[in-house]
């Protein structure tokens, strides 16, 4: 699968370094505003892609678990008390990335003993199911009055650039988590059960487990984004925290990179969230911006389904191996990223 | 006692029109093995339709219809040559999932443009009258939707049983293969299978505005509730459809006037939750995708 | 010599009212090629989905390897040594030549995250894909491969898991002559080397100069088990396929 060829860990250390430097370079707080949600929507299409890209299981839900984590930091911090600020909310998120996993194992492993389509509508209603609770459990999250986080002290001059680095920081984990699951043997299962489940399992594949231990990385990380953005936003409300365009917007995001590869949902984001912050700018009305949306993924969907990335390579190894182009399908019926290289030895 | 039949009623009613909401999505799957997450959508669609012709036009809901379905049928059948057809045949059931769900999207967002946000209701003249029988409210609103449900899935049934359009869908949906190999047209069953659950769902909606306050985002609580009636009748088994709309229907009031209104949509769920353990395939399917 | 490694008894499924097996019983000796006739409809594919776990039997019992099968799962008999190939020759399209062969190894879970496939492993797929004449398309995914070559490739993949009996569910339907006479010589060399073979196959020629005994189903059921000879003079055989 995907080898830790020197050029690819060189384009990694470049852009994670840029990355790093970036808010020193453009500080001004609109610029890193939009660059945090970027790196928040680069963090949940690659979490994203961690189990439907790989595993072809197309989870509809992501939302639900981006919303307990969102959650699970706002009332920690208002309600247990631990009433500190400062950076210590960041300090838990690696626990509530644990906790939001565990939580997931029984649920994957429910919505998992059943075919694709189903599971896409068992993702689907867990998260109404979660914004009801959301609603319902007033006591908690104050229902629709929303949930006031206490404001971080931090300067207001660099007032973002702590929630940047939390950001990069839990998207950097996404990332070299699904690049490193990708070149695995459990990347491969993953292939296979993509691939052709009935005969995964024939071949001995533990698939169950396999998509489990997905699914439970994959909404993980998607739960620690959504602690990050709770603190960042301050006042988190039912819908918004569990937001059914939050999982589309990192599903198309992943589509129009390419889904299955390393990354492809990276550049998806930082195609789309810029330009999508720029429409919302310019179009103001919420509702408009909606109806682009819509478009915009019709549009991948019918044209480039298969996505960025996969398209571009592809078209690189025709013209290296000279071969003139294949009519799509004949090759292309698994999107793959790399060029299909051989195992590391 | 009596609070518990009064709720058997009510829950029976509404169950009736989910069972009509929840035909098109089946048999959508049945022909296409899509899941058509925009069948929420289409419904409130429907209702604000209908809701316009009534307070523009002064016409009944339940004429209107008559008016709309034909329509929207024809809307259905657009959208299926469009949004879904060119979607290659092996990634279908997977993209098709996204595209509905981004069309679903797209008719929140036209909606939201044409009538903003807020919350409507289609209030006809009957539409607080009831009549009493033994004891027992009976909203007449609810029992014409009720009957209107009853008339159009009868319709539905002959058409799949007495026609030959009926034969070619029912043979699309036990095999696609063998289907066209015997020489049905199946791009043209699937495109027209698509106007019908879109027909459906207008007419679905048209009486939801009428017993339920909607707003443009109403599709996501709807179809999530059409999914899970569905995932318990069987994917692609329309009699399993209407028998699991008519046992949810009342499942939720029944929790709902014992248990607690709140948590009445959790009912839904943990029937969901329940069949994936005890009878993943629905009460009435075969193994969605027969494992061979 | 001739221990039974699979016995099937009684082993039934009904599609709404037609019985597709019928009270099915035989058994597969060790160290034999034994072949799975019969008339199309006669439930031998189904019979295959039973034992191999893809399809849950309404009633009848498995035993592999003196063994009760109580869930039979396909992922568990792999590991046990049963394993079987698809008559549409399934592989993964997505994945390399090699890497097929490489994701059909038993593996613990601690290893999972282990980027490296072992030497051993790795030595051993690529035996196998020159053992099946692969071996250049080692590195090509498997999507790009002729469907004959899918055949080859699905029966090296099967091979992996060092299997005790495979079975073979139609292996030269649909691929050309010279083909069918590679798959025969694997199947050949593969038996010499121990390993026992379930065949389900149309092609009678094949079936009587490869396969003893031979297992003739009709209507569900066994009507017959014998060596070729004996089966091909037997009036009950002639009566299923020539349908009187």
């Amino acid at each position: 699968m995907s080898r830790l060829t020197r050029t690819g860990v060189l384009r990694a250390v470049v852009v994670f370094g840029a990355l790093a430097a970036f808010p020193f370079v453009f500080p001004a707080q609109w610029i890193v505003n939009i660059a945090i949600f970027t790196l928040m929507y680069a963090g949940l299409a690659t979490a994203w892609n961690l189990l439907g890209g790989f595993s072809g299981y197309l989870s509809l839900g992501h939302a639900a678990f981006f919303g307990v984590g969102a959650y699970a930091i706002a009332i920690a911090f208002t309600h247990i008390g631990i009433g500190g600020s400062g950076y210590k909310p960041f300090f838990a998120l690696p626990l509530v990335g644990i906790v939001v996993a565990l939580v997931s194992v029984p649920i994957a492993w429910v919505a998992l003993r059943v075919r694709a389509a189903t599971f896409a509508i068992v993702t689907l209603t867990l998260l109404f199911v979660v914004q009801q609770l959301a609603f319902n459990l007033h006591h908690l999250t104050h229902g629709s009055q929303g949930l006031a986080l206490p404001p971080p002290p931090f300067d207001v001059s660099t007032f973002e650039q702590p929630f940047y680095f939390a950001m990069l920081g839990v998207f950097a984990l996404a990332f070299f988590t699904c690049w490193w699951v990708k070149g695995s043997k459990l990347g491969l299962m993953l292939f296979s059960i993509r691939d052709d489940e009935d005969r995964a399992r024939g071949v001995g594949v533990r698939v169950t487990g396999a998509k489990v231990i997905a699914f439970a990385l994959s909404v993980g990380f998607t739960g620690m984004l959504g602690g990050v953005w709770a603190y960042y936003i301050q006042f988190i409300y039912p819908q918004f925290a569990v937001d059914p365009l939050i999982t589309i917007g990192a599903v198309l995001m992943a589509f129009l990179g390419g889904k299955g590869t390393v990354w492809g949902p990276t550049v998806g984001a930082f195609i789309l969230v810029p330009a999508q912050q720029y429409m919302a700018y310019k179009l103001g009305a919420s509702e408009l911006y909606l109806l682009g949306y819509a478009s915009v993924f019709l549009l991948i969907m019918l044209f480039l389904p298969r996505g960025i990335i996969p398209s571009i390579s592809d078209h690189l190894a025709r013209r290296r191996s000279g071969r003139p182009d294949e009519p799509p399908g004949a090759v292309a019926s698994a999107p793959r990223a790399t060029l299909p290289g051989g195992m590391a030895p | 006692m009596h609070l518990f039949i009064q709720a058997c009623i009510l829950g029976l009613l509404a169950g009736g029109v989910y069972a009509l909401m929840a035909s098109g999505l089946t048999l959508a799957f049945g022909v296409m093995r899509v899941i058509n997450v925009a069948q929420g959508a289409m419904i409130v669609l429907g209702a604000f339709l209908s809701y316009t012709l009534f307070t523009k036009a002064h016409i009944d809901p339940f004429v209107s219809v008559v008016l709309l379905t034909p329509l929207m049928f024809l809307v259905g059948v657009a959208l299926q040559l469009v949004f879904i057809r060119p979607l290659r045949a092996d990634e279908r059931e997977e993209l098709s999932l996204l595209v509905t769900w981004a069309l679903a999207l797209g008719i929140e967002g036209l909606l939201s443009v044409l009538y903003k946000t807020n919350y409507r209701s289609t209030i006809t003249s009957y539409a607080d009258k009831s009549w009493r029988v033994l004891g027992y409210h009976l909203s007449e609103v609810r029992v014409f939707a009720f009957g209107m449900s009853v008339v159009i899935l009868t319709l539905l049934y002959l058409l799949l049983t007495r026609t030959e359009f009926g034969r070619t869908v029912r043979a699309t949906v036990q095999n696609p293969v063998s289907a066209r190999l015997l020489g049905v047209n199946v791009d043209k069953v699937s495109a027209l299978g698509f106007g019908i659950s879109v027909a459906t769902a207008t007419a679905a909606g048209a009486v939801f505005g009428m017993v339920t306050p909607f707003f443009p985002g109403s599709h996501y609580d709807l179809i999530s509730r059409l999914l899970s009636i569905i995932v318990l009748g069987g994917l692609g088994s329309l009699g399993g459809a209407i028998i699991a709309a008519l046992f949810m229907g009342m499942a939720e009031a029944v929790f709902a006037a014992e248990i607690s209104p709140t948590w009445s949509s959790f009912t839904f769920f943990i029937v969901l939750i329940a069949i994936l353990l005890l009878r993943p395939q629905g009460l009435f399917g075969t193994n969605e995708r027969g494992a061979l | 010599m001739s221990a039974t490694l699979l016995g099937v008894s009684g082993l039934t499924k009904r599609f709404g009212g037609v019985a597709a097996v019928n009270g099915c019983s035989f058994q597969v000796d060790e160290g034999t090629i034994t072949a799975l006739i019969g008339p199309n409809g006669s439930g031998k594919t189904t019979a295959f989905n039973m034992i191999t776990g893809y399809l849950p039997a309404d009633s009848g019992e498995v035993t592999f390897a003196g063994r009760a099968v109580k869930r039979p799962n396909p992922t568990r008999l792999y590991r046990a040594g049963l394993t079987r190939t698809f008559q549409q020759a399934r592989v993964f399209p997505g994945l390399t030549l090699l890497e097929n062969l490489t994701v059909a190894i038993s593996q613990p879970w601690r290893t999972l995250l282990r980027r490296n496939v072992a030497a051993r492993d790795r030595e051993r797929a690529l035996t196998l894909l020159e053992e099946f004449g692969l071996e250049r398309l080692g590195d090509r995914p498997a999507g790009e491969l002729s469907f004959g070559q899918r055949k080859l490739l699905e029966f090296a993949t099967v091979l992996m898991g060092e299997p005790r009996l495979v079975l073979l569910d139609e292996p030269t339907a649909g691929v050309n002559p010279v083909m069918v006479e590679q798959i025969e010589r694997h199947v050949r060399e593969l038996h010499a080397r121990g390993l026992t073979f379930l065949i389900v196959e149309h092609d009678m020629h094949l079936v009587m100069r490869l396969c003893n005994p031979v297992i003739v189903l009709d209507g569900g059921a066994t009507i017959k088990q014998g060596p070729p000879a004996e089966v091909q003079s037997d009036r009950a055989v002639l009566d299923a396929y020539l349908g009187t």
